[in-house]
């Protein structure tokens, strides 16, 4: 009788070690990025409303933060990633009704995503500062 | 579970280069995956050179040149040479396609080809597709009806032939459902691109009478909704079909049946 040999250990092919990167493919998991990024953004706003109702001291202490270039960066990413996120689960209610699967299409929603929201940030940004501005 | 990086035994190291063919005017470099549960080693990736002058144009030309040529230990399945049989899928310039309906003219620079991804190895090119025909068996692909089989055939209007337009003509390469990174990380519980297109072909089917059963089956937060329209299935059919789009209308025919 042959001789028999256990299970093999068979290797497991490569994956995203050699798949090139799609357009979709990477819009989706910049929408669960950004959707996880939310989490510590909401704790942001939640700083700012319990700040704003404890009094000046505390206020000021948000109001350095805020203030300061980490601060700014902090807001900057938080509203992207509200904005991106928001673009995303736009196009995914697209989706949802079965439309908008074209190779065209697709390859649009997902770069309308992108531009959008970084559009979007910039625009709110600098109407934030116009506003600051002018007040 | 999602695991970005691959397992110790399928770390790929560097292989061998192989020599030049000889008087070769015009050369092409091919760099493939290679694994043979013999010789107890890694995978490794294999350096070619093709001589085109020598062979055909695509890039299932070039390997049935390899292995009569420079190495015939070179193992890949293939069959009708015509986009028809769909074995001959595998990950060419970092996207599943069919080797034998990628032309080499189509890849800039060196060709790499590597197994359809996230798939156990049987050996070099050739994946271990158990699980995705259990899968596919698991839709039950046939017609399933509870009136009586007529005299002579099913019959079917040209209008509800034409709903299995898009959805028939999927020849189950793998391409799609292997390309899908939701399938990579569930696809122990998730049916991926291919069996759910196929459910759809049988969901939409006006002569099947088991629709209420079909979808019963698919609702199940890993069967079916593991989809997260990353749509790499669609970009990647190499017979243009639309997997993403048939699980989307899935979606669509679950929200609509509790309405």
């Amino acid at each position: 009788m042959a001789d028999t040999k256990g299970p093999v250990a068979r290797p497991l092919s490569p994956h995203l070690q050699i798949y090139k990167p799609t357009l979709t493919m990477t819009m989706s998991i910049a929408h669960r990025i950004t959707g996880a990024a939310l989490y510590f953004g909401t704790l942001l706003l939640a700083w700012w409303l319990i700040a704003a109702a404890s009094g000046s001291t505390t206020y000021s202490n948000f109001h350095w933060f805020m203030q300061s270039l980490v601060g700014k960066l902090v807001l900057f990413g938080y509203t992207w990633a509200l904005l991106h996120h928001m673009l995303g689960g736009i196009r995914h209610l697209i989706w949802d009704t079965g439309r908008g699967f074209g190779p065209v299409e697709r390859e649009w929603l997902a770069m309308a995503t992108l531009v959008g929201s970084i559009g979007l940030t910039l625009l709110l940004w600098i109407f934030g500062y116009l506003m600051a501005g002018g007040a | 579970m999602v695991q970005l990086t691959l397992p110790k035994n399928s770390k790929i190291t560097e292989g061998k280069t192989w020599p030049h063919p000889a008087d070769a005017k015009h050369e092409r470099e091919f760099r493939v995956y290679r694994w043979n549960q013999e010789d107890g080693n890694n995978p490794r990736v294999d350096t070619y050179y093709v001589d085109t002058d020598d062979c055909g144009p695509m890039v299932l030309d070039a390997l049935i040149w390899i292995k009569s040529k420079i190495d015939p230990t070179l193992t890949f399945r293939r069959s009708c040479r015509e986009g028809v049989c769909g074995s001959c899928a595998m990950n060419i310039d970092g996207m599943n396609t069919l080797a034998c309906t990628r032309g080499m003219d189509e890849i800039g620079g060196t060709v790499r080809i590597y197994p359809l991804p996230h798939m156990p190895v049987i050996k070099d090119l050739v994946p271990d597709l158990t699980q995705f025909y259990a899968q596919y068996a698991s839709i039950e692909p046939w017609l399933k009806t509870d009136t009586p089989t007529p005299q002579k055939e099913w019959r079917q209007s040209k209008e509800d032939r034409e709903k299995l337009d898009g959805l028939y003509e999927c020849i189950l390469c793998a391409c799609c459902t292997t390309s899908c990174p939701s399938y990579w990380w569930n696809g122990d519980r998730y049916l991926g691109p291919a069996a759910l297109l196929q459910a759809e072909r049988w969901l939409v089917d006006s002569r099947d009478e088991a629709t209420g059963e079909r979808l019963d089956y698919l609702e199940d937060p890993f069967r079916l909704y593991r989809c997260h329209t990353i749509l790499n299935c669609s970009k990647t059919c190499p017979k243009g079909l639309n997997p993403a789009k048939a699980i989307a209308d899935i979606k669509k025919t679950m929200v609509e049946r509790q309405v």
